[in-house]
């Protein structure tokens, strides 16, 4: 099991690599990129930050959760942050267990917690140079009140 | 005692800071840091942020000790 926050492009085919072994039989593998559309707005590029020492040790604590409920699934994980161009890779979590239930269900679990405890933020690049920080909780906000007004 | 308040994001781009020291009272809670933190800029910060002790999530009532790093965590966004 292996966590970290990186400086620099994330190495997929590396951390694939890591958790392979003979007795496993499945890897999954969950790449999270830069899309150029957020909430209704064209996005040029994207910038990441973190409260480093807390979000290395919550990224840690929900690998272990991952392995510790999904039958001591491996799991790697890296996060980038600085400055990120669309289409590169933000987030990506190698989960390998020798059947595949296990492998998914951890990457996902990963996935999950990751987006809702580790404090990393974001600030958009918008294509009218403006930028702005992400704020999930008042975009899940924006879906919900455009899902009530249909 | 003497803590430092964090702010990252957002906050830190409304508050024009990162860090905050600030000088509170024994006994004092993280509640009672972010009131602190408030009282600079009244509508910079949400009613309830999420705070963090020492690198790790607390509530209100944390009673802080000297030297404790205490952050207000905006809406996290990673992934």
């Amino acid at each position: 099991m292996r966590t970290a926050l990186v400086d620099r492009p994330i190495d997929v085919t590396a951390l694939a690599n890591e958790v392979a072994s003979a007795s496993n039989g499945a890897s999954v593998l969950f790449i999270g990129t830069v899309r150029n559309v957020n909430d209704g707005r064209a996005v040029t590029g994207m910038e990441y930050t973190a409260y480093r020492g807390m979000a290395e040790r919550e990224l840690a604590a929900i690998a272990r959760e991952a392995s510790e409920e999904f039958g001591g699934s491996d799991v790697v994980v890296e996060h980038r942050l600085g400055a990120l161009e669309l289409g590169d890779a933000s987030v990506v979590i190698a989960t390998a267990h020798p059947h595949r239930g296990a492998a998914y269900a951890a990457s996902r679990y990963v996935i999950e917690q990751l987006k809702r405890r580790v404090p990393i933020w974001k600030r958009e690049h918008y294509v009218d140079g403006t930028r702005e920080w992400v704020d999930p909780t008042r975009q899940a906000n924006h879906a919900e009140q455009a899902e009530v007004s249909k | 005692m003497q803590v430092t308040v964090l702010l990252f994001a957002s906050y830190a781009d409304t508050l024009g800071t990162s860090s905050i020291p600030l000088e509170l009272s024994s006994g004092a809670t993280a509640g009672d840091a972010l009131d602190q933190v408030r009282s600079l800029a009244a509508d910079a910060l949400p009613s309830k942020p999420l705070l963090a002790v020492n690198e790790r999530y607390a509530r209100p009532e944390h009673v802080l000790a000297a030297g404790d790093e205490v952050a207000i965590i905006p809406p996290v966004a990673g992934g």
